[in-house]
């Protein structure tokens, strides 16, 4: 009888301390979801840790997926071989075109750069990247990268694909290193509309076209329209392409990016020696504490 | 009679299969499959691992572990640290406090009680990401990878079901 009894106590116990346990988990991770609200570098550094930790395992898998990838792929041209052959026979011709064009500029484009002695753009120093992990998710876009700051990655950089910009450098490990893309809801890329010249805004909304805000004036913007980086706010230099022009309605312009992140398998992590975008940094808030230091 | 020390090593390595297999699904959608269009809307692999062993072995994927793996996921999947940590915990909680309406059930009632509960899921994370980014995030992305998930389920299950099968039938 009182061995029984002991035992309920040990039962209800243990309950409780289940009980306990669950709840304070669910504070510890509201209060996680808080310290991260408030941009606390320690989350930072903990998550980099983490997914470094990570990146071993997740570039091993990566690796068999690329090449079944690339097998399906080889089927698929294989398949397409003729019609593929057609186009570009085709684009072919256009771009012979195109080079004697740009063959002509480009001579033309010395002599007056030797004329108004122009300083060069210097070169850019890059690191060329593979993606490890690209959690498939509709709250957030974003890719792990197979290179960290050991490898010369720092936070801020702009990330490209070939000639075209993808995102940014959001989170740096010492190994691995997190890419915003520009379809990111946390994604603000300075743009400029080539055929006009119009400054705007590149906005992200978790849709793989992002939008145009903040555009400037009242220009005529078309479906077409190629959008290139402007050099505002010093975050890229100009240029880069990015996107054209998906659809003007009700004056909502959306952007096609020119690269889907499904093709990504090596991107270059590009050192323009710009501040590059810095999307977390808040001015800090010194006028309270030094008020209370005061009294 | 004592176990012999490989009996044991040999229980404690099956015990760690459900966390192992839920942590191989979490590595598993982190792999960029380069299919057009799948990237934003993959299934949420790791849920369907909590989900199963929260109902049929709750002591092997106590709610501990179901966070570990929930933080993990935010950290690979880049969402605000926490969400995922918290949207994991009351998954396991919530079917790891209903399993007995579950045991003995058909297949049709797993799933069924799995959208749900996914839902709830689903629309927690969205309100909590909306909140802690401070706009409201897109919906149709979020619908379709909850339909997504949820015709993922049954062939995640047998998978998971025949696991549990070979590795825990009497451990």
């Amino acid at each position: 009888m009182k061995q029984s009894s002991a035992a309920g106590r040990l039962a209800t116990f243990r309950l409780l301390a289940q009980r306990f346990a669950f709840l304070s988990l669910i504070v510890a991770s509201v209060a996680l979801m808080l310290l991260g609200k408030a941009d606390i570098v320690l989350i930072e550094h903990t998550r980099a840790l983490v997914a470094d930790a990570m990146a071993p395992m997740l570039d091993a898998m990566a690796r068999p997926a690329a090449t079944v990838a690339q097998i399906t792929d080889n089927f698929h041209e294989l398949a397409n071989i003729r019609t593929e052959n057609a186009r570009l026979r085709e684009e072919n011709a256009r771009l012979m075109h195109w080079q004697t064009v740009a063959r002509r500029l480009e001579s033309e484009n010395s002599v007056l750069h030797e004329n108004l002695n122009v300083i060069p753009d210097p070169d850019p120093a890059f690191v060329t990247a593979r993606v490890i992990g690209d959690m498939g998710s509709a709250f957030g876009h974003s890719m792990l990268l197979g290179a960290g700051s050991k490898d010369g990655v720092r936070k801020g950089q702009a990330v490209l694909s070939g000639e075209v910009l993808i995102g940014h450098i959001a989170e740096v490990g010492l190994r691995s290193s997190r890419l915003l893309l520009i379809t990111d809801i946390n994604a603000r890329t300075p743009i400029l509309v080539e055929s006009t010249r119009t400054k705007a805004i590149l906005t992200g909304d978790n849709t793989a076209r992002p939008r145009l805000n903040y555009v400037a004036g009242s220009p005529t913007i078309a479906v077409g329209d190629r959008v290139v980086t402007s050099a505002s706010g010093g975050a890229f230099p100009p240029g880069i392409p990015i996107g054209a022009v998906s659809s003007v309605s009700d004056g909502i312009v959306r952007v096609e990016p020119f690269i889907q992140r499904h093709h990504l398998e090596f991107v270059s992590v590009v050192d323009f020696g710009l501040g590059g975008i810095l999307p977390f940094e808040r001015p800090p808030p010194p006028e309270r504490r030094r008020r209370g230091k005061d009294e | 009679m004592t176990a012999s020390i490989w009996v044991k090593m040999d229980t404690w390595v099956r015990h760690l299969i459900p966390f192992g297999v839920t942590l191989f699904l979490l590595l598993l959608t982190a792999v960029p499959t380069h299919l057009p269009g799948f990237a934003g809307i993959a299934p949420m692999l790791p849920l369907m691992g909590v989900y199963y062993w929260a109902i049929y072995r709750p002591d092997l994927l106590p709610a501990w572990l179901a966070f570990v793996i929930g933080l993990l996921y935010d950290i690979v999947g880049g969402t605000p640290l926490g969400v995922n940590a918290l949207v994991m915990l009351l998954v396991q909680g919530t079917a790891a406090g209903q399993r007995k309406f579950f045991l003995g059930k058909s297949f049709a009632v797993t799933w069924w009680a799995f959208g749900l509960l996914t839902a709830g899921a689903v629309g927690l994370a969205w309100l909590l990401v909306s909140f802690l980014i401070g706009r409201a995030i897109e919906p149709m992305p979020v619908i379709f990878e909850y339909l997504m998930t949820l015709c993922f389920f049954p062939i995640l299950t047998w998978m998971l079901a025949r696991t549990q099968m070979a590795f825990l039938k009497d451990v």
